[in-house]
């Protein structure tokens, strides 16, 4: 496994050496983009500033928000869909073309029922990400085999204790999938309301930057969401490969 | 009941469910914010007559069918290239899913700087969008046929080219027509947001001009448009889908 | 020596029973099993063998209480049970049956979640569970390092553990080689021994029921009934060397005579 990421690191320097040299050479001009650099010496200076430590704890905090709704709903729907076959039969086209709907057309009508505050966009976040984690709750559940939800009666357990100790420890790797996604799309639902209806947020800050040709606070802010979001998806895939590993699952 | 006839009897249900939660809705909330179901439809029939919709849909359809086009080729040559090659694959596959993960609106600024605004973007931020599930799941496809597949092949003499159309191929489509599906439904996303931000042209423009002017009216129209057309080419994918892994699990529960 | 003083053995008793799994939206019913009569006695080993889909299956899991007959009465220690599990009974499935996420031992020690035993008590069977087995080198080891044998052998652990007056068995060794089918033939009539309870195997291979088996219920194709019982008569102190006995093979060829007939019938034949 160590070979494999020696490669990735040098595939991604590689990309970065060639950005830089590009930039340096003028071939992109300092108006598209400043050369990468320049990008992380101006990430250092804006943390370091803290001026902009504001916009980004509302955008994370706003997004945990999200995120961790979705979890918590998405969770105990897919329990009570699972018992429930008529049910969830009957919302499964819903959830197969869900994301095929544009969530940010229902921007104006959540402000309408929760007002100019930062309800709106928690609520886009949470809609966006509450569906990947009952689909892929689902998926779990569905796929704890049949013995062993027989041993666990055998063992006389409970209703309870058997989505305890048996279902939820089987569908834990699958629902880790729906996990990061739902980690991605609570941090899509809450930026892109934040350009939509500015209010401050990361989102705002680098819709801001845009319009005022402001490279050395947007690029880094960019690449600030960007590490965030492949940080957190990083430790997710971690936990969720030692899960798979000690199941003999790649 | 048949099975189908079960799927298309749940889907009106659905459907008549969510008629009734939005009516009910709009006796909640009044038309300051939505309009009624039967307002809807009356505006939507209206609107599509009108000859600026016809503009702004052609130039939707046309970003988007070019998004897709390129996300697809795209998305079907790198990923049969990283599954065959197997350690481009096995480098590459986590640094797509971790790709997969970032919110690529966040990119979508630096698009505009590199694109300028207008169709490119448009196509830009759909491919962006659409090209990484595709190669994901194609890469998935190639690596997932089972090797008794390729066995039998060998066994049966059969050339190369032979082996990849009448037995890689069918193997691994299932998987990749999942890839296509869920690519549809981003590459879509990518150009309708772009056209949000990005065009002068489009239902997403009209779209962010209708929120801007808070036309109530013209926003549920355009939602439930874009909704029906993605929902409609969406459950044919999927229905596309569902029997090409039913066949594949017959065919393997058979092969135990 | 047996320890049949410290585990009691249980009996269990059909009477007449038989299961009809209803139909769905395009599947007629289908008559699984019966009606069937059986006594299980106790302490003995009894094992049955028939045609593929006759129902064996669905007869173990009446006996285990994981399924409801449609008629009938069955009745574990002379009461009657009604698709709950009665206290004491422990079963081996043909499918690994193993937890992923926990190790050897807690697998093993997963059956003892609810026993009335102190941690010390717990830990104290699990290593002679382990021990007896022959897992005790694995303990700390996960079912997916394990081979297939090594899985089953974890999932009798699991069931011995808990000291059941009856361990069901559904075709516990089928994934495995024929040597080591043999060798885990000897292991289970140790374990049958030392425990002294009452065990109900179920196997498409005739030598293993001949050779384990007190008595073997030969069963019909679908539905499922008894159509014979044969009593092999060996000493309780057997192993695979039984096989060496001339009556061995008497046994085997009464037991495919009744059984020729009702796999040509499964296959679609007719009998010639």
């Amino acid at each position: 496994m160590k070979r494999l990421t020696l490669y990735r690191v040098a595939v991604v320097a590689i990309v970065i050496a060639i950005l830089e040299w590009l930039c340096l050479h003028g071939t992109i001009d300092r108006i598209t983009m400043p050369p990468p650099h320049r990008i992380v010496l101006d990430l250092y200076k804006l943390l370091a500033s803290g001026s902009l430590n504001k916009a980004i704890a509302k955008t994370l905090g706003n997004a945990s928000i999200a995120f961790t709704l979705a979890l918590i709903v998405g969770v105990i729907s897919s329990a009570v869909l699972h018992g429930h076959r008529a049910v969830r039969d009957t919302l499964d086209p819903l959830f197969a073309t869900y994301y095929a709907i544009p969530i940010f057309a229902f921007y104006p009508l959540l402000i309408y029922l929760f007002g100019l505050g930062d309800g709106p966009q928690i609520m886009i976040g949470f809609m966006l990400a509450v569906v990947a984690v009952i689909v892929n709750t689902l998926n779990g559940l569905d796929r704890v085999p049949v013995v062993l939800l027989k041993t666990a009666r055998i063992h006389r357990l409970t209703r309870f204790e058997i989505a305890r100790t048996i279902t939820l420890p089987y569908a834990m790797p699958y629902v880790l999938t729906g996990v990061k996604l739902a980690v991605a799309y609570s941090l899509i639902g809450v930026i892109g309301s934040e350009f939509i209806m500015s209010r401050g947020g990361m989102g705002y800050e680098i819709s801001f930057a845009y319009t005022s040709f402001d490279n050395a606070t947007m690029y880094p802010l960019i690449v600030l969401t960007l590490l965030a979001a492949i940080l957190v998806n990083g430790l997710l895939t971690r936990w969720e490969k030692v899960l798979l590993q000690r199941r003999g699952l790649r | 009941m048949s099975v189908r006839w079960q799927r298309v009897r749940n889907a009106l249900i659905l459907i008549a469910g969510i008629v009734l939660v939005w009516q009910i809705l709009f006796f909640m909330v009044g038309d300051i914010a939505i309009s009624s179901p039967l307002a809807t439809l009356q505006y939507t029939a209206k609107l599509v007559r009108t000859d600026t919709f016809g503009g702004h849909l052609r130039a939707t359809l046309e970003a988007f069918g070019l998004a897709y086009l390129i996300a697809v080729m795209m998305g079907l040559s790198l990923g049969f290239w990283l599954g065959f090659h197997k350690l481009s694959g096995d480098v590459a596959e986590p640094m797509l899913v971790a790709l997969y993960s970032i919110p690529k609106v966040t990119l979508y600024p630096i698009l505009l700087l590199s694109f300028g605004l207008g169709l490119s973007a448009k196509v830009a931020f759909g491919v962006l969008h659409g090209v990484i599930p595709i190669t994901l799941f194609t890469l998935g496809s190639v690596r997932n046929v089972r090797p008794i597949h390729l066995k039998t092949a060998r066994a049966l003499k059969l050339s190369p080219l032979d082996t990849v159309f009448t037995v890689l191929f069918p193997a691994a489509l299932p998987e990749i027509v999942t890839g296509l599906r869920v690519g549809f439904a981003l590459t879509l996303i990518g150009a309708l947001l772009a056209e949000m931000f990005a065009s002068q042209r489009g239902l997403g423009f009209l779209l962010m001009n209708a929120i801007g002017l808070h036309n109530v009216d013209l926003i549920m129209s355009i939602t439930l448009l874009l909704v029906v057309f993605a929902a409609t080419i969406s459950t044919i994918l999927l229905h596309i889908d569902r029997r090409l892994h039913h066949q594949a699990r017959a065919a393997d529960a058979l092969a135990m | 020596m047996p320890k049949d003083d410290k585990v009691a053995a249980a009996d269990v008793s059909l009477r007449g029973v038989t299961k009809v799994f209803p139909g769905g939206r395009d599947r007629p019913p289908v008559h699984a099993l019966g009606p069937i009569d059986l006594d299980l006695h106790k302490a003995e080993f009894f094992a049955v063998v028939g045609p593929s889909g006759c129902g064996k299956s669905t007869l173990l899991e009446l006996i285990a209480g994981l399924s409801v007959a449609t008629q009938g009465v069955v009745e574990f220690e002379g009461r009657p049970i009604h698709g709950e599990v009665p206290q004491g009974v422990g079963v081996v499935f043909q499918e690994d049956a193993c937890l992923p996420w926990l190790d050897v031992a807690d697998n093993i020690a997963f059956s003892l979640r609810h026993a009335d035993l102190s941690s010390a008590q717990k830990a104290e069977r699990v290593q002679r569970a382990l021990a007896m087995m022959g897992l005790a080198d694995f303990a700390t080891s996960y079912p997916a390092q394990l081979s297939g044998g090594m899985r089953q052998r974890v999932c009798i652990a699991r069931t011995l553990v808990m000291e059941p007056r009856l361990i069901l068995l559904d075709e516990p060794f089928g994934a495995l080689d024929q040597q080591t089918r043999l060798l885990m033939g000897d292991e289970l009539l140790r374990l049958w021994r030392q425990s002294g309870a009452t065990v109900f195997l179920i196997t498409h291979a005739l030598d293993e029921a001949a050779m384990l088996a007190d008595r073997i219920g030969v069963m019909s194709a679908r539905p499922g009934r008894l159509i014979d019982l044969v009593e092999t008569g060996w000493p309780r102190d057997r192993d695979s060397r039984i096989v060496e006995n001339a009556a061995f093979g008497a046994v085997t060829a009464r037991l495919w005579k009744s059984l020729r007939e009702e796999s040509l019938k499964t296959m679609g034949k007719a009998a010639t």
